[in-house]
Order: C-alpha cells, then sequence, then structure tokens
C-alpha cells in the first residue's frame, strides 16, 4: 500500500475542489485510505493520518473512528505522537465518551515524564477535557507538580488546578497548602495563573475567601510594582507594564474587597492611583481603567473615590473609540441604581447616544436612558425617547414602547401629557406595542374622567388615518364604543363628526382586511354599545344580525347574543350597555371583575358595582347595578365560567336611586328557573364611595322558603 | 472563562475551531456557521462587541472579534472575562502568530492548522489566558518544535535540510567580480642560449 498522503497534499487537493460535492467525494476517499491504513496498525504513519483526521473534522465531516487512534498515538514514546494525539483528544473527544477514560493511565505516566514539554501536553489535555473521574485520579499529581520549580510546568499545573477544582469542588481544599507562596514568584506567568487559581478559589467558597484575605497587602505591592517599575522590555505591551496581570490582580482584588471594610480600605490608595496615572490614549490603558472602575464600584470604597470612577466612565462615553463607549455604558447601567445621582450628571451624553449607528450602543443607551428618567426630567427624557422610537429598527420598537409606557405611569406630569404620549406611541410603533399593554391602556383611559372627550377625539382622527396598527384600532374601538355620545355631541374642540360617520368607521373595520379577529369582536362590540348612545338603531341592528351568520365563532356568538339583546331582552339593553365603572387593576385579569360562580350548584354571585360619580351627595347610597356574565364578554375577559344548572333572569330594578335615610326601596325581580330543584342561595356584595373612601360589604341570604325551589 | 475560539475568513469557511465547553459535533458546526453570520453583518465602524448567539448561550455569552484582511478573529466569552482585555489578547494572537510565520497571511493557517493549535494551546488552556507574553510564548513552541524535528528520522531528512540551508552563515558572495584594469607585467625573460 502507498505511503499514505501528507496533510498539506490533502489540504491543496481539498481546495481545488470546485462544489461540495467535489470536496465531499475526495474526503470520503481519503477517509477510506486512512481507515484501512488503520486496520493495518501502522505505526510510522498513525500520526499523519490523525492530523489528516482532524483538519477533515474542522471542516465538518465525522471523523469519530479516529478517536482509538489519538489514545495509541498518546501512548506512544515519540514526542511528535504524543503532540498529535493529546489534540486529537482534546478536539474529538469528551467526557461523553468512555474511551476518554482510557487515557487516565497515560496522562498519568505522563505527568511524571522526564521531558517538560510532554508533562505540558498532559497537564493541557487534562486541564482541557478532563472529567471529573480523572480529575479525581489526577489531582495528586496537578497539586505535586503545583509545587515544581518549573515556572513554565507551575503556570499550567495552576490553570489544570482551577479545572480541577470545577469539576470536583470537594478538591479545592488539597491545593491550598500549594498556594501558600505562589504570589511570591518572579515570572508572570505564573503570576497570572496563579491569580487565577486564587479568583477561582475566592468565588467557589466564602471560607477561602476569608482565608485569602490577608493576602491582600501582597496583591497591592505587586500592583505597585508592576506601576511603578517603568519601562521592561520583556512585558510591555504599548508603553504599559504587562496589563494582563494588572487587570487580573484588580478582579481578584474586586473580589476580596467585596464586602469587607477592611482590604478596602487597604485597596483605596492604589486604587486611586492607578486611575490617576493610566494612560488613556491606547485600549490598554483604557482596559486597566475600566477594570479599576469595576473594582471600585463593587467595594466599599470612600465616597471620593466612587465619584471619581463615574467621571471616568464619564469621559469614556466621549471617547472616539466604539468599544470604549460600550463598555462606558454597560458599567453605568450596573451602577446607576446605586450612583443614580452621579450618573445623572451625564445624561445628556448618553441621551447623544441613542443617535448613534452601532446598535449594540443604541440598545444600551436606550435601556440607561429608562434607568434615568425621573419626575424632573420627565418631559425632555421623553420627548428623546419618542423621536428614538420613531427612527429606530423594529428589534427596539417592542422594548421601547413598554419602556415609555412605564415612565409614563410612574411620572406623568399630567393626564393629558401621559394620553398624549400613548398616542403618539400607538400611531408610531403601534404595531410593536404588547398584547398586554391594550387593557392597561383602557384602563388609564377609562380612569381619566375629565379627558374622555379629548381622547376620544383624538382616538377617532387617529383611526380615520390609519386601520393598519391593531393595538391602536383596538383601543380607538373601545372608546369610540364607550364615548360615542361624546365624540358627536360638540364637546370636542373642533368639528365633530355625525353619527353615521362614525358608523362608516366600525363598520370599515369589520370588513377590512386587514383587522384581526380580535379587532373585528372590539368594533362590533362598540357598534352594539353606541345603540344606547346613538339615534340609527336600526342600522346597528341590521350591522349585527349580518354578523349573527360570520364564519367566525367568536363574532358569530356575539352578534347573536347582541340580537337577542335586542328582541327578547331589549328591556335590559340600557342598562347593560351603560358606561364602564372606574376599573381597579388586577395583576392577572385584565381590568374588569367578573361574576364569580361557585361550583356547579350554587347561583352565581351577583356582582355589584356602579357607575363612576360625578357629582353624587356623599352619604347617599349609590346606584346599584348589575354585571351580567354577558357584559364580561363585552369587555373582552377570558376567564372561564363553570356551567350552569340555573337559569336567572333579571329584570331592570324599580329606580336608580335609592334615597337616604331609609325612606325609600329599590325592588328587582329575578326570575330563576330551577330544574334540578337544587337548593336557592344568594350573596349579595355592595361596593360604593362613603365620603370618598370605598366600602364594601357582603351578605348571603340562606333561609329561602323550600316552597320556592322544591 | 473563554468558551470557543473561532477563526473563519469572509465567506465563512472555518480555519481553525477550538471549544472549551462540551458540544456536539452537529452543534459545533451550526455554532460556527451561526457566528459567522451574525458577525460578517456587522459594519467596520462599529464596537467587536455582540450577543452570543442563541447555540452558543444567548446573552450571558458575548462574542468579541476582531478583522484581519480576510480573517474573522473571534473569541466566545462569558461574563467573567474583561472584554478590553480579551481585545488584546486577540492582538497578542495574531502578533504571534505574524512572528512565527513571518509576514502571517490565511495560507499559512490553511496549511498549519496543527502548529497554530500548538500556539493557542501555549496561550490559552482550558479556556483561560496561559500566558500573555510573545516572547515566551514563541520560545516554548520552538523549543517543542526542534523536539519533534529532531524524532523526524530519515523521513525528516529533506525538511532539516531545508532548514539547514535556510539557517545557514554564508557570507556575503561578491556578486561582480570586476577585474578592473590589471596590466599584467610579463618578466623580461633572459633568452635561452
Amino acid at each position: 500500500m502507498p505511503a499514505p498522503i501528507r496533510l498539506r497534499e490533502l489540504i491543496r487537493t481539498i481546495r481545488t475542489a470546485r462544489t461540495q460535492a467535489e470536496e465531499r467525494e475526495m474526503i470520503q476517499k481519503e477517509c477510506a485510505a486512512i481507515r484501512s491504513s488503520f486496520r493495518e496498525e501502522d505505526n510510522t504513519y498513525r500520526c499523519r493520518n490523525v492530523a489528516k483526521l482532524l483538519y477533515m473534522h474542522m471542516l465538518g465531516y465525522p471523523a469519530h473512528f479516529g478517536q482509538l487512534e489519538c489514545l495509541k498515538l498518546i501512548a506512544s514514546q515519540k514526542f511528535t505522537d504524543k503532540r498529535i494525539g493529546y489534540l486529537g483528544a482534546m478536539l474529538l473527544l469528551d467526557e461523553r465518551q468512555d474511551v476518554h477514560l482510557l487515557m487516565t493511565n497515560c496522562i498519568k505516566n505522563d505527568l511524571n515524564h522526564s521531558t517538560q514539554y510532554v508533562q505540558g501536553l498532559a497537564l493541557c489535555t487534562l486541564g482541557c477535557m478532563g472529567s471529573s473521574e480523572m480529575c479525581r485520579d489526577l489531582a495528586g499529581e496537578v497539586e505535586k507538580l503545583l509545587k515544581t520549580s518549573n515556572s513554565y510546568l507551575r503556570k499550567k499545573a495552576a490553570l489544570c488546578a482551577v479545572h480541577v477544582i470545577r469539576k470536583v469542588p470537594e478538591l479545592m481544599e488539597m491545593f491550598l497548602p500549594a498556594t501558600k507562596n505562589l504570589l511570591s514568584e518572579k515570572n508572570h506567568g505564573v503570576l497570572h495563573t496563579s491569580v487565577v487559581l486564587l479568583t477561582e478559589m475566592c468565588e467557589r467558597s466564602p471560607d477561602m475567601l476569608s482565608h485569602f484575605r490577608k493576602l491582600v497587602p501582597q496583591l497591592v505591592r505587586i500592583l505597585k510594582n508592576l506601576i511603578m517599575s517603568g519601562y521592561s522590555p520583556e512585558h510591555d505591551v504599548s508603553g504599559i507594564s504587562d496589563p494582563f496581570l494588572q487587570v487580573r490582580i484588580l478582579r481578584l482584588l474586586r473580589i476580596l474587597g467585596r464586602s469587607d471594610d477592611d482590604s478596602s480600605e487597604a485597596m483605596n490608595d492604589i486604587l486611586a492611583q492607578v486611575a490617576t496615572n493610566t494612560e488613556t490614549s491606547k485600549n490598554v490603558g483604557n482596559a486597566i481603567l475600566y477594570e479599576t472602575v469595576l473594582t471600585i464600584m463593587d467595594i466599599k470604597s470612600e465616597s471620593g473615590l466612587r465619584v471619581l470612577a463615574i467621571n471616568i466612565l464619564g469621559r469614556f462615553l466621549l471617547n472616539n473609540d466604539k468599544n470604549i463607549r460600550y463598555v462606558a455604558l454597560t458599567s453605568l447601567l450596573k451602577t446607576v441604581q446605586t450612583d443614580h445621582n452621579a450618573v445623572q450628571r451625564h445624561r445628556s451624553t448618553i441621551v447623544d447616544c441613542l443617535k448613534d449607528l452601532d446598535v449594540s450602543i443604541k440598545r444600551r443607551a436606550m435601556e440607561l436612558s429608562f434607568a434615568l428618567v425621573n419626575g424632573n426630567n420627565i418631559r425632555g427624557m421623553m420627548k428623546e425617547l419618542l423621536y428614538f422610537l420613531d427612527s429606530c429598527d423594529p428589534e427596539f420598537k417592542a422594548d421601547c414602547a413598554s419602556g415609555v409606557f412605564l415612565a409614563a405611569e410612574k411620572y406623568a406630569p399630567s393626564k393629558r401629557w401621559h394620553i398624549d404620549t400613548i398616542m403618539r406611541v400607538l400611531t408610531t410603533a403601534g404595531s410593536y406595542v404588547r398584547d398586554d399593554s391594550v387593557p392597561n391602556l383602557i384602563q388609564l383611559i377609562t380612569n381619566s374622567v375629565e379627558m374622555h372627550a379629548y381622547t376620544v377625539q383624538r382616538l377617532y382622527k387617529a383611526l380615520l388615518d390609519d386601520i393598519s396598527q391593531q393595538p391602536l384600532v383596538q383601543v380607538s374601538s373601545w372608546c369610540i364604543g364607550e364615548y360615542g355620545d361624546l365624540l358627536v355631541s360638540g364637546q370636542c374642540e373642533e368639528e365633530e363628526p355625525i353619527q353615521d360617520e362614525v358608523l362608516d368607521v366600525l363598520e370599515g373595520l369589520l370588513v377590512s382586511n386587514l383587522s384581526t379577529p380580535v379587532t373585528r369582536g372590539y368594533a362590533l362590540t362598540a357598534i352594539m354599545k353606541l345603540s344606547t348612545r346613538f339615534s340609527s338603531v336600526n342600522r346597528i341592528k341590521k350591522v349585527v344580525s349580518i354578523y349573527g351568520s360570520s364564519i367566525d365563532v367568536e363574532l358569530q356568538q356575539r352578534a347573536v347574543e347582541y340580537n337577542a339583546l335586542f328582541k327578547k331582552y331589549d328591556h335590559m339593553r340600557p342598562a347593560l350597555l351603560e358606561r364602564m365603572p372606574i376599573m381597579e387593576k388586577t395583576a392577572t385579569n385584565g381590568p374588569t371583575e367578573i361574576v364569580q360562580t361557585n361550583g356547579e350548584t350554587e347561583p352565581s354571585v351577583l356582582d355589584t358595582k356602579h357607575p363612576p360619580p360625578v357629582t353624587q351627595p356623599a352619604n347617599q347610597v349609590r346606584t346599584l347595578k348589575q354585571f351580567w356574565y354577558l357584559h364580561s364578554v363585552l369587555c373582552c375577559c377570558s376567564d372561564p365560567v363553570s356551567p350552569w344548572t340555573f337559569q336567572l333572569q333579571l329584570l331592570s330594578p324599580s329606580s336608580n336611586v335609592v334615597p337616604a335615610l331609609n325612606q325609600g326601596t329599590v325592588t328587582q325581580v329575578i326570575r330563576v328557573l330551577n330544574p334540578q330543584k337544587q337548593q336557592l342561595r344568594m350573596r349579595i356584595k355592595l361596593t360604593y364611595t362613603h365620603k370618598g373612601s370605598p366600602v364594601q360589604d357582603l351578605a348571603e341570604v340562606n333561609n329561602f322558603p323550600p316552597q320556592s325551589w322544591q | 472563562m473563554i468558551k470557543a475560539i473561532l477563526i473563519f475568513n469572509n465567506h465563512g469557511k472555518p480555519r481553525l475551531s477550538k471549544f472549551y465547553e462540551h458540544y456536539s459535533e452537529d452543534t459545533e458546526q451550526q455554532i460556527i456557521r451561526e457566528t459567522f453570520h451574525l458577525v460578517s453583518k456587522r459594519d467596520e465602524n462599529v464596537c467587536n462587541f455582540l450577543e452570543g448567539g442563541m447555540l452558543i448561550g444567548g446573552s450571558d455569552n458575548k462574542l468579541i472579534y476582531r478583522h484581519y484582511a480576510t480573517l474573522y478573529f473571534v473569541f466566545c466569552v462569558d461574563s467573567s472575562e474583561s472584554e478590553l482585555g480579551i481585545l488584546d489578547l486577540i492582538q497578542v494572537f495574531v502578533e504571534t502568530l505574524d512572528k512565527c510565520f513571518e509576514n502571517v497571511c490565511e495560507l499559512d493557517l490553511i496549511f498549519h492548522v496543527d502548529k497554530v493549535h500548538n500556539i493557542l494551546a501555549e496561550m490559552v488552556m482550558g479556556g483561560m489566558v496561559l500566558e500573555t507574553n510573545m516572547n515566551e510564548i514563541i520560545t516554548q513552541v520552538d523549543a517543542q518544535n526542534k523536539m519533534e524535528k529532531s524524532e523526524a528520522g530519515i523521513a525528516g531528512a529533506p525538511a532539516r535540510a531545508v532548514s539547514a540551508v535556510k539557517n545557514m552563515n554564508l557570507p556575503e558572495m561578491p556578486r561582480n567580480i570586476n577585474i578592473g584594469d590589471i596590466s599584467i607585467k610579463v618578466p623580461n625573460l633572459p633568452s635561452f642560449k
């Protein structure tokens, strides 16, 4: 059999392939050759074959048949074989294959090899993909190597120890004695990896953390030497002495000083020194400053130092380099909760970042802007944020809209401003608004009583312009249904539409292709409600009867029920379609309360509510109104109701007003159809306001005479 | 911790892929494709940080990348690494490759993937930064390469010959041999009687 081709030849051949299919063919041919060569147990060329296999693996072709060969290579005596073998093990094997356990013995022998590079290879492989069983077996060897004087091996052993600790946290104590004089090393590589090891141990165990706190002075001293040492050619990166080590030490100091006053105090000087002396013209300087700022913000530093840190971040925001601005915004976001006032000083710069071209920066700036909004700056900030909403990418619009709603709700200076802001959001980013905001907005509008006319007029105008944005259409049609009388009555400042125009618009919504089924439901209900507010009842009757045969089941059900309302229950129609009361905001359901049912055998609880009071004397009991299950459908709530065993017919009460001081009564007749002869029980809940505060009263009637239900 | 180091070219062909967390082979290829997709869309003058794609851990992990000529160097890291520090690390890596390969270009990476892996193994181990000093890294790599060469035996003879010639210290050969006007005086030989 001819000698297998070299890796270079294979690469060259593959690169001449012009199509994916050609490449696949070549690779398959080569795989077959490699497989037969493996079967022949050829020692001389195994290394070459595995190298080729690894290349094919990188391109994405299956290479699992080479796993055992990697193990054979590792067991070989030659360094070349071992090198490729370990590389193959790292790329092809992981702890999910049982094969990897066979490596344990090889690695153990290699960890005690005479050549440091072989030991290095073994440490590297163990540190990359060692499973917990392997780590348990070999932890002792790693610990031994951690104490050696060879700096090359020592640094690799340190990182390998980190991996062992991650896999088997119980072994952490084993490495404790070896860490004793890790920090007195001169070699920067060993120092660096030792700091990583100490960081890992401190992060995992609070006991270790308190144990290592005593190292803070030593760390401070190392850091000081690095800054003051002047030019040292071997560690210099762009004029700064070993910035990687500086950053690592700063991070460890952060962890050590986090909730400890003494350590924090010991670090204050050095942090101030680093913050003021580091050169910021190159990226390395900024990396160190960034880490310093994070450390200052995290430990219990004094306030002067914190202000210095935030000013550094503010300077970062003005930097030309986008990366610096990005990290500055990220860190400001983390600190805005604790140091709110200091961050406010940089508000204008942050708002400018909203106009940046970079998507990541815009997102960070948006989040930070929302965090900075408060009662004082709400108007200015909202202007900027609405402008941003207009011009930003679609992926931001949903988050921005929700943020605007939340901020407006918390800090709105006036109801009119609030409603204007909501309108603006609905018209610009209407289709991206979240689903739950529609009920929230409706609840908000109902509660701002004096704004009803203004709101409905503006919503109507917006609807005339554009019916494609569903949340806007839903809110508008609901409002038109509720306040349609205000719309046509001349209370608005501008020209008001006539009734037929309004009905045209609503009917247009019903037939338009742009409307979703939910929107159509809203529109139909709105039209129905207008039957008590407008005079063109016949037209409305016609529309409703048409939709009684609609294909959409929801629409059909509504239309049929409304039809019934026109025919059999016409006397109840005014009562049912009255103005909605002020709703309480409930967390789970929508804005309305629904009729509750207590299982199948009891009649419904009659939930009583009253309309929003305009002007009423304080000591008069408010009118009782009843909300039927149907009305909750009108309000688009979706709570399931248990099946009924009764049928109730509520007739209108005898009067709207209960006179005060027991001077009269209000009677309401309820007809009960009780085919299963179940016992009658009634529960009444009275809610009213007395001298401005809400009162609630529950009563139960249990003593219906048996003849009434038997 | 560094989760993965990927190098691919402007068309998405992987030139080096090293994962420090376990993924199946299919997932690894998908991650490479997804990362290429995210990184290639970026403009030239935006920042070098991105949220990670869904496959590699979503918004917990960040992609820090640098674009050199035809290659993208992408490091996927979690929140314990400093972003600016990783940018510097990428710079050190590329400079090391440059020193090892003498004006490195994409072809070097293509034909010497195993060597690039060896250099990377001296810099990053188990997802953590091992050594950042360029000279130190190069010394170690050279020493190991020498060990390999010494074992190569007869098959390595041509390679050894080539490197021997490269390292040979020849004195400067004169380009032109300018023999100016040499007047060769022919001696006056006495007539032979």
